[in-house]
């Protein structure tokens, strides 16, 4: 049932909207432009696969605590399991980061798409950063004790206290994968509004669609 | 892929701002993610299983007084006489704004105050020996200590301190005779209570019950020269791109090359604001490099290039 | 099941050794980070270069 257009429910407007700025068929779509046909562009789906995984084997090892991976062969497993992850996640970011910047992908009104771009690398970088200081070992003591220089020098560590483990560990398992998961679904949201951009010199046979279509 | 020397034109501009008209081909999105999840999930798993993740055991107060009681005496000497690092840092835990970095003549350091105030005296010596009982010459030597005044306090804490600077490897019993107060039976009980673990306790958990705050005890470790020294061996120094590495023959972060290269450079690498200058500097830099307008700046300057498909 | 995942998750090969480092001027990367990056470069390159399989139906 379809509600008047002149409806006064909230539910009915933020459904309209959604709708109409992402309709079903290009929410999900089927079939995309034939210049996606290259590996480069791979590398955004792999970074976000990436970060699915570093979230599974983080939560695993939230199940047993920040130091239970000390003591535990199968604990050390699954830290490595999330390392190894990050450190894939941020190598095809980085990969993906060059591809756009060469193919200036901002073109086509995509500045959001890359604004919201640079501020998941940004917001990954930081979290990375915590994710070392709550390691509970000798390298998070050397870290703390030497970052807290760089961010009390322009008085972030006034507030960011890297040396309190505590504070450290709730922004690092809360506060920036919850910021840096919403940056990234607006990212992708925007590719998905605005579509993959082509490559600078697009072929011209390519703009001619196929005939019989 | 090839190299214009043309910067992106106008033409491939609006060719991006058009919705695309031309070919289209079959591509299932879901299947190519679950195919992207699966062979991640797969390279993951065998790399955690092939090299595993490195694991250098922690450095407490006990292990660092019992393994260099030299290191942790002459470090307590200048938390006595606040010419420590904590001591001399400013803001955000001592009240000198004169100690802040500067970027020109801004001091961004000061503008949040002292937030996490730390009494190297009081913090760090005095408290924690306060609470040993069944010692009558430290009870003494702490009764001795707060009835001097504080000209008193700081000048044997200073007598002290640099006779133990001037001693044959800082060796407390080397230092030459003189009148230092209380100081040195204050000291080395305060080098009984680390090595029996005390001090860890003390200082994290400052007379409460739960803790997750470990400012004070890694404040103190790092006014010493020993945990420094561990970290310089495994190239993790700040003037060895420290930042970027991992202990052993892990991959580290590498991607703060560009946070950690200004300070291997001068002027960064002699400046005494090193820390003020680089970080705002990238401070500038991040959301610059967020700027659709300043990457494209540089896209022309560099000629732009061709990504072909 | 513990003890048989404890003997699966033994690495191979270990990497706590003394590490190793280039130096290049004022340059100083440790090996495993060369390598990381070098990977990353050569997959880029690869990206760039390798045909992509073709597609079964163009509309």
């Amino acid at each position: 049932m379809t509600a008047p257009a002149a409806s006064r429910s909230w539910t009915v407007a933020v459904r309209q909207r959604a709708v109409r700025a992402f309709p079903p068929d290009q929410l999900l779509p089927d079939k995309q432009p034939i210049y996606v046909a290259a590996w480069i562009y791979v590398f955004g789906v792999l970074t976000l696969a990436a970060f699915l995984v570093v979230l599974l084997s983080g939560g695993v090892l939230a199940i047993e605590g920040p130091q239970w991976w000390h003591t535990s062969s199968t604990g050390h497993f699954f830290n490595s399991l999330h390392l190894w992850s990050v450190e894939l996640f941020l190598a095809f970011m980085v990969i993906h980061l060059w591809g756009k910047f060469w193919m200036a992908a901002w073109r086509g009104r995509r500045a959001m798409t890359w604004i919201t771009g640079a501020l998941c690398f940004a917001g990954s970088i930081g979290t990375a950063f915590t994710g070392y200081l709550v390691q509970t070992n000798f390298d998070s003591q050397w870290i703390s004790t030497q970052a807290k220089d760089g961010l009390n020098s322009v008085g972030i560590g006034a507030v960011f206290n890297v040396t309190n483990f505590g504070q450290m560990l709730m922004w690092h398992i809360v506060l920036l994968p919850l910021v840096v998961g919403v940056i990234v679904g607006v990212h992708v949201l925007q590719v998905r509004k605005r579509g993959v951009v082509p490559p600078i010199d697009v072929d011209p046979i390519d703009l001619i669609p196929e005939q019989g279509r | 892929m090839s190299t214009a020397t043309a910067p992106v034109s106008a033409s491939a501009q609006r060719a991006a701002e058009r919705n695309w008209q031309g070919r289209y081909r079959e591509y299932d999105l879901v299947k190519e993610f679950v195919v992207a999840l699966v062979a991640v999930s797969v390279l993951s798993v065998a790399l955690a299983a092939l090299f595993s993740s490195p694991d250098e055991k922690q450095i407490n107060i006990s292990q660092w007084s019992r393994i260099a009681p030299n290191d942790f005496v002459a470090t307590a000497a200048t938390e006595l006489d606040r010419t420590s690092g904590t001591a001399t840092y400013g803001a955000p835990y001592t009240h000198d704004p004169s100690a802040a970095q500067k970027i020109g003549p801004i001091t961004p350091q000061n503008w949040l105050g002292v937030t996490h105030p730390i009494d190297t005296v009081s913090d760090f010596v005095v408290r924690p020996l306060s609470q040993v009982a069944g010692d009558p010459a430290l009870t003494a030597a702490l009764t001795q200590w707060s009835a001097g005044s504080a000209t008193q306090q700081e000048g044997w804490a200073s007598a002290y301190d640099d006779a133990l600077q001037k001693a044959p490897d800082n060796d407390p019993n080397k230092v030459a005779t003189a009148d230092y107060g209380p100081v040195p039976v204050m000291l080395s009980s305060l080098l009984k209570v680390a090595q029996s673990g005390g001090l860890d306790g003390e200082l994290l958990s400052q007379g409460k019950f739960f803790a997750t705050d470990y400012t004070k005890p890694l404040l103190f470790i790092a006014d010493g020269a020993y945990l420094e020294d561990q970290a310089r061996a495994e190239h993790l120094g700040g003037d060895q791109w420290g930042m970027m590495k991992e202990t052993g023959n892990y991959p580290g972060q590498a991607w703060l090359w560009l946070y950690t290269v200004w300070y291997q450079v001068k002027p960064f690498s002699t400046s005494p604001n090193a820390d003020a200058l680089v970080w705002g500097l990238m401070m500038l830099l991040t959301p610059a490099s967020s700027s659709s307008r300043s990457s494209r700046v540089f896209a022309r300057f560099r000629g732009g290039s061709r990504c072909t498909g | 099941m513990t003890s048989i995942l404890t003997r699966a998750l033994g690495a191979p090969i270990n990497l706590n050794h003394r590490g190793h480092y280039v130096h290049w001027g004022v340059i100083q990367i440790s090996v495993a980070n060369l390598v990381v990056i070098g990977l990353m470069v050569a997959i880029f390159a690869a990206a760039i270069l390798l045909p992509f399989p073709k597609g079964r139906g163009r509309k």
